[in-house]
């Protein structure tokens, strides 16, 4: 669906001291290669300025790489804008594609003409998608009056009338609450198993990817870090977790053989115990736990996504160095 | 939209009571205007001004600065078509509400010089929709310079400030010095404005007239084509 080799995107940045001007190079995208498969959901992640958007813009068309090779749905992005826009869907989760002051269903109606979408396929997927996002009540208001969270799914349906093959998702769950956020994350799981429509999406929310990519893609700096299956990228870059545990009373931590390393917060009230995922597992470590000490509460911490990017980031500059 | 209706008939009064005041001091007749040609160009030119809407909002221009042309970008159209399209639409609501008022009012209450030909009526109708196309194709330009100067607010101010003189709103174009005039028919500007008023008045050669304008629209919606072009090639969007 997706054939990125080599990709790369320059920016001149203007970089005024005084009344001279000069202009360096800076690099987005630096020699990016990877492939998505029909069918599959992917999570594009990495920090702010990482390249991510800048790649979503060479993929839908709208920036021209500086060099590489890149192949959407069959087609070059910038040379066949218009027939790419076809076939693919967009949503920006900071910017509208719906029409501001009209009602949600006249901007749906527009797309069905933009697109070309004949009147019984508009139908049935309208419907659809009315039902499972409840915009019912929502279609006779104007776009201005609905909630961040009622308008991305207006912007969701927006992408979806033309039956895309590959829908691409730059931060749809931005600023959204957690119910909305579910309700979204539920939907495009179900289009992307039900329809086999392809996602490709960036966020900044670790629970998107959890909930809706098998597969996950790292970039900083304009490389890809790493790219793969969440779980093993967290096992293989982050080996270690943490049980947090609170205590009863205040004491000290109980002496468990695994961990390897211990935090103590609160005047002894709570310990963090880190211990390796491949050696021990939670469960081991919990029934040790109790048995020392009277627990109230306790809880297992996965590294943070943040984390994981830091900790690739790391390695590689660390691997940058080696050579 | 009656707010702007007075201000418009309002303007118009004012723009007649200078004209005429000039008439008269210069024995009823100027170039080719007397009273009632002058009544007709001012209610006619009131009519056109936001038919062929010389002045826009610079919607797109915001949109670029904003970076929120990605959207429009990206949709299975072409840009400068869609946009054309969405402004001769604007102007059969135009035709309505901003040019058949000040001009029916102008009829009604001014001696008008109506056209001896009934042919001129649609030729007219022809002629103010080629002159709306121009005007769209020049505001398209003015706006998407925002893709190069990032902050076109210069540009869409002295476009709003040298058109109306220019394009024969002001006064009209037969009122310049023979220099000027013979300039600026070689130029786009009378074709906004005053080409469908000598149509209307049956100044001039009308197929002349309208060759000229369909010559500027071509020309004009050509240079936007591959401006807008170039601009997606060239021009970095804005914002994350």
């Amino acid at each position: 669906m997706i054939e990125v080799r080599e990709l790369r995107r320059e920016f001149k940045v203007a970089t005024s001291k005084g009344l001279r001007r000069n202009y360096k190079t800076v690099t987005a995208v630096d020699d990016v290669t990877f492939a998505v498969a029909a069918g599959e959901a992917v999570g594009y992640v990495g920090p702010n300025g990482a390249g991510k958007s800048t790649t979503i813009k060479m993929l839908t068309g709208i920036l021209v790489p500086t060099s590489g090779h890149l192949r959407v749905s069959g087609v070059d992005p910038s040379k066949q804008r218009r027939d790419l826009a076809k076939r693919i869907g967009v949503v920006f989760g900071q910017r509208s594609q719906l029409w501001w002051d009209l009602p949600l269903g006249d901007s749906f109606d527009l797309l069905k003409s933009i697109y070309r979408v004949s009147a019984q396929d508009y139908k049935a997927r309208l419907d659809e998608c009315v039902e499972l996002l409840g915009l019912q009540e929502l279609l006779i208001t104007p776009v201005r009056q609905l909630s961040l969270g009622q308008r991305m799914r207006g912007e969701i349906t927006a992408a979806l009338l033309h039956a895309p093959e590959l829908l691409v998702l730059d931060e749809p769950t931005i600023g959204l609450d957690l119910e909305s956020k579910e309700r979204l994350r539920e939907f495009l799981a179900d289009i992307n198993t039900r329809r086999g429509t392809t996602l490709l999406l960036t966020t900044h929310d670790l629970d998107d990817i959890e909930r809706l990519c098998p597969r996950l893609m790292v970039i900083d700096h304009g490389r890809v870090l790493a790219d793969g299956p969440l779980d093993e990228l967290r096992a293989e870059v982050t080996p270690e977790r943490e049980l947090v545990i609170d205590l009863r009373e205040p004491g000290p931590a109980p002496d468990v053989p695994g961990v390897t390393a211990v935090r103590s917060e609160a005047n002894g009230l709570r310990h963090h115990l880190t211990f390796r995922r491949a050696e021990t597992s939670a469960a081991q470590l919990i029934t040790q736990v109790v048995r020392q000490v009277e627990v109230h509460d306790l809880a297992v911490v996965e590294p943070e996504i943040d984390d994981v990017v830091r900790k690739l980031y790391q390695r590689q500059v660390q691997q940058d160095a080696h050579r | 939209m009656l707010a702007g209706m007075t201000t418009n008939v309002v303007f118009g009064l004012l723009r007649l009571a200078i004209l005429s005041a000039a008439l008269t001091a210069a024995n009823g007749e100027i170039a080719d205007y007397d009273i009632a040609a002058t009544n007709t160009y001012v209610w006619i030119g009131q009519g056109l001004l936001g038919f062929v809407l010389l002045w826009g909002n610079n919607e797109l221009a915001e949109r670029v600065r904003s970076g929120d042309v990605v959207v429009d970008l990206y949709r299975p159209w072409h840009l400068q078509g869609a946009l054309l399209a969405q402004d001769i639409g604007r102007g059969g609501y135009a035709f309505l509400t901003r040019l058949a008022p000040p001009a029916v009012f102008g009829m009604l209450l001014f001696p008008f010089q109506f056209p001896e030909n009934p042919v001129r009526w649609p030729l007219f109708l022809l002629s103010a929709t080629i002159a709306l196309v121009i005007s769209f194709g020049v505001r398209f330009l003015v706006e998407i310079s925002a893709f190069w100067l990032l902050d076109n607010r210069g540009l869409y101010g002295f476009w709003n400030v040298s058109s109306g003189l220019l394009c024969g709103l002001t006064v009209p174009i037969s009122f310049f010095p023979e220099w000027a005039r013979d300039a600026l028919w070689m130029s786009p500007f009378p074709a906004l404005l005053q080409a469908p008023i000598d149509v209307f008045l049956g100044h001039g050669n009308v197929g002349k007239l309208l060759l000229y304008q369909v010559f500027w629209a071509a020309v004009i919606l050509a240079i936007g084509h591959f401006a807008l072009q170039r601009a997606v090639r060239k021009v970095v969007v804005q914002g994350g």
